[in-house]
This record gives C-alpha cells, structure tokens and sequence, in this order.
C-alpha cells in the first residue's frame, strides 16, 4: 500500500495496542485496585477501632503499623514483599505480593481516614444513642458510622483515585498489569510517547469513573441536609 | 419511684455530687435547680448512667443498682436503667441523618426490636402529641430548634420511660421558641409523666413542677412543693439564689 493513509500512523499504533492494554488493565490492574481498597478498608477500619478503642498494647501495635507503612516509600514496601522476604523463606507469586503490599498500604492511610471521621462526631451522638438503650456496638453501627461515612467520601475516595495510579508500582515486581503492559509494547515498537499517553489515557479513564461515583455518593450522603448545630 | 442514695460522683479530684439523695414520685415532676456548676446535668446524667457515680445506689422500679468505686456496673443493668429512663438533652442531640420519624422510631426499631409498622404507628402518635404530626418526614436541620426539641422529646418517650431527665429543655432556644418546648412538657405533666429536670427557667421551674430541689456545690439544700419552697424557702441559700432567679 502506498499514496496517503485512511488512518494516520499514531492512531493505528494506539488501535493496536488497545487491545493487550485493555486487557491488562482488565485483568490486572482493575481487580487489583478493587481488591487491594476492599482489603485495605477492611483493614484500615479494624485499625481505627482498636486505636479508638482498644487496649492501649495493641494500640501502640497499630502506631507502629502506620507509622512504617507511611513513613516508607510503596515501591520500597512492593519489592521487600517480592523481593526481600523469599530470603527467609516466604516466596509469594507477583499478584499475591503487590496484592498485600497494596493492602497494607491502603489500610494505613484509611485507618487514619475512618479514625479522624469517627473522632469528628460529636460525642453527644454516642450519648443520645446510649440514652434511648443501644449498646456500644448499636450506637456506633446505628448513629456513628452512618455520619461518619458521609463525611468519609471524599477521603476514600482521594485514597481510592490514588490507589488506581499506584498500581502502575506492580510492574516493578512483575505483575504484567497496565503499565507493563504499556512497557512491553514500547519495547517493540519504539514508540513510547504514544503507548505512554495512550496508557495514561486508560488510567485517566478509571479514575474518573471513581471520580463519577463519588460525586454520586456524596449527592446520596448530602440528602439530608447540613448538620445540626449544636446550639450552646 | 425512682431513688437515688447517697450518691457521690467525683471526675478524679473535683467530687461534684457528695452524698446526694434523692427520690421521685411516680407521676410527680420535680425541677432541679441550682447555680451554675452545681452539679444539676451530673446528677441527671447518673440517673441514666451516662456518668457512673462512685458510691450510692439508684433503683428505678424493680431494678436496684449499688455503685462502689473503680467498680463498674453489669452492661446489662446499665442497659436496664437506660431503657427506663428517657434523656432530653440541652442542645437536642437528634440524629442528623434520620427524619424526626426516624428519630423517634429509632429506639423502637433497633432497641426493642418492634417490627417495622408498629414502631411507626406509636412514633407518630408521639410526633402528634408534641405537635409535629407533619413533620414527620422532615430532616432534623430542616426543623427550628423548638421543633427539634419537641422531636427529642418524643425520641426520649418513645420507649414509655419510666422517668423522662429533662436538662435545661428550653435554654438553647430563643424565647419565643422555647414557650413551644415548655406547652409539651406542661401537657405531659397534666398527663402524669414522671420527669426530673434541670433548669434556670421559672416557667418551668415554678408553674409545672410540683417538687424542686436545690443543688448548692454538690450537695441537695433543700427539696419541697415548689409552691412552699418558692413562697418560703427554708435556707438563706436558697432564697438568694431564688431571688437572683427572678430579677434575671
Ligand atoms: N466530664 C467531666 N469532667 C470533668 N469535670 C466535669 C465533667 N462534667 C462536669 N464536670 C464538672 O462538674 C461540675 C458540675 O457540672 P454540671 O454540668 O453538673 O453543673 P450544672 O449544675 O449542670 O451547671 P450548669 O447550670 O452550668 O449547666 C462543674 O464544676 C463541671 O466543671
Ligand atoms: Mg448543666
């Protein structure tokens, strides 16, 4: 074929890569991110409960806990799950590695979320459910969390939105997710400017659905109004 | 009848209620009053053990419970005192993300287990006694604060106390708003409620209360028919804080 192009060269590049891109990113880095933020919520609400209320050793475990995982880097964490720990005997897969490296990390940032949120209700709330007979766990199941998510939204979300580009870090160890993916093709085509945007075009895409569902959730969480002030 | 005996309730060195005693008819209203700082919202909030009071006893109706220090009482006997007593807060307290529906069912639903259709039946009947039959719907930061207060107070009946702790009901509310508050707490006395409330407000105090107490410095001075301890108070004590009363 010669004479002028019916697609230009750029755009059959990207056509062609959709596809190995997408489906990374469908079965790699998309169950991934989901994964790894139901875990690492999970965790991150367990932590905040024992560091709210628990006995003070295991609260000083959970201090500690944070404390590492904030204070070094992701990708530090990432290769001394995948690469450091099978010196002592514990080799894990690539998804298994990133996947716990993830959740460790989500849960730290989200315990401090769900501490904070939990903090921020007036301790009137915990008094008026205890009046009317609830128990500990009604009143924080009924009263407490309810508000407390509502003012969560836009902090998990921020970690969740976060956590989508974050997976990008599992191609360091392996996990053959999006951005490998993307590397792979560079490798044979030369082209990185044009995978890189078209990878970075999926990522923008996935979190902006993200993006999509907070506003959603805040819309639901807004229906009932402002707050009541506390007159005093 | 409810009792309180001998109750001593310090937080750490600061002893707030020293030996205080004090018992409530059924179907009698009685105004705790006292100056600020008196100890009037701790001896409220030790009725329906929000505060655990060091030493005393309390009995409500069948249920007995003794208080020693660093010893905290069963979970279930402080479950049992809570069922029984009704809490009207200062400042409301409703649940913000409930309706004022929601709110009154609330202790019906979750506490008592009523099913579903039966629990609204009764909260709307409370809704209509304090006069908010319409409102049901509405969210608590759509509501004035009179008409949240009158929601809190059929939240805090809900479950038929035995006794309903009312703390300064109508202090956070302009005037005009706290009348409202004070016809509903009028009516429920005509209707035999039995209440404790802690309050600054003469209309309260004066014209719906059939006993008072004087708290002075954690301890009770004085108690009697409101008529003959506001004509004649007994304590000089009393009589000052009476009259600084009524030349607010
Ligand atoms: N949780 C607490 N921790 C420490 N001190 C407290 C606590 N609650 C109350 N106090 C102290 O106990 C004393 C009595 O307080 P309380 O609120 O019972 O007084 P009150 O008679 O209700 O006053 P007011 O008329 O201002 O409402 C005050 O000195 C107060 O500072
Ligand atoms: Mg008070």
């Amino acid at each position: 074929m010669n004479g002028s192009r019916a697609v230009p060269y750029w755009l059959e590049l990207m056509l062609n890569s959709a596809a190995p891109l997408l489906w990374a990113a469908l079965v790699f880095t998309v169950p991934l991110t989901l994964l790894s933020f139901a875990l690492g919520l999970t965790l991150g609400f367990v932590v905040a409960l024992i560091r709210l209320f628990g006995p003070k050793p295991l609260v000083a475990v959970m201090r500690f806990y944070v404390w590492i995982i904030r204070g070094t880097p992701l990708l530090v964490q990432l290769f001394l799950i995948f690469y450091g720990l099978p010196s002592i005997g514990i080799v894990l897969d690539a998804f298994p590695a990133a996947l716990i490296g993830f959740t460790l990390n989500v849960g730290a940032y989200t315990s401090e979320i769900v501490r904070a949120v939990i903090g921020s209700i007036p301790n009137g709330q915990w008094e008026a459910s205890y009046s009317i007979g609830m128990t500990w766990q009604q009143a924080l199941r009924r009263t407490i969390l309810p508000q407390a998510l509502r003012v969560a939204v836009p902090p998990l979300s921020n970690s969740f939105i976060s956590l989508v580009k974050d997976t990008s870090l599992a191609a360091a160890v392996t996990v053959p997710e999006l951005f490998q993916a993307a590397q792979r093709i560079v490798a044979t085509s030369y082209e990185p400017l044009i995978i890189y945007i078209e990878a970075a075009l999926i990522y923008l895409a996935l979190s902006s659905v993200l993006s999509a569902l907070q506003v959603r959730l805040e819309r639901h969480f807004s229906r009932y109004g402002g707050f009541v002030k506390a007159s005093s | 009848m409810i009792a309180l005996t001998d109750i001593e309730m310090s937080f750490g060195e600061l002893a707030v209620l020293k030996s205080v005693s004090l018992r409530i008819a059924e179907g009698s209203v009685t105004a705790l009053i006292g100056p600020s700082g008196s100890g009037k919202s701790t001896l409220l909030r030790c009725v329906n053990l929000l505060e655990i009071p060091q030493a005393g006893a309390l009995a409500i109706g069948e249920d007995r419970v003794t208080f020693a220090p660093g010893k905290r009482p069963e979970r279930d006997a402080i479950l049992r005192v809570r069922r029984q007593t009704g809490m009207v807060f200062q400042n409301f307290q409703l649940f913000p993300h409930r309706t004022a529906l929601g709110n009154v069912m609330e202790s019906l639903v979750a506490v008592l287990k009523w099913p579903e259709g039966k629990a609204r039946a009764r909260s709307l009947e409370l809704l209509d006694k304090v006069g908010l039959a319409d409102k049901a719907e509405a969210w608590p930061a759509q509501l004035s604060g009179g008409q949240q207060q009158r929601v809190a107070i059929a939240r805090a009946l809900a479950p038929a106390p035995k006794v309903l702790l009312c703390d300064e009901p109508t202090s956070a509310l302009d005037p005009e708003l706290a009348v409202e508050v004070v016809e509903v707490i009028a009516q429920l006395a005509r209707e035999g409620t039995t209440m404790l409330m802690a309050t600054h407000d003469l209309r309260l105090a004066a014209n719906i209360a059939g006993e008072v107490a004087f708290l002075d410095g954690g301890h009770i001075l004085e108690t009697g028919p409101a008529r003959a301890l506001f004509a004649a108070p007994v304590q000089e004590r009393t009589r000052q804080f009476i009259s600084s009363l009524l030349t607010q």
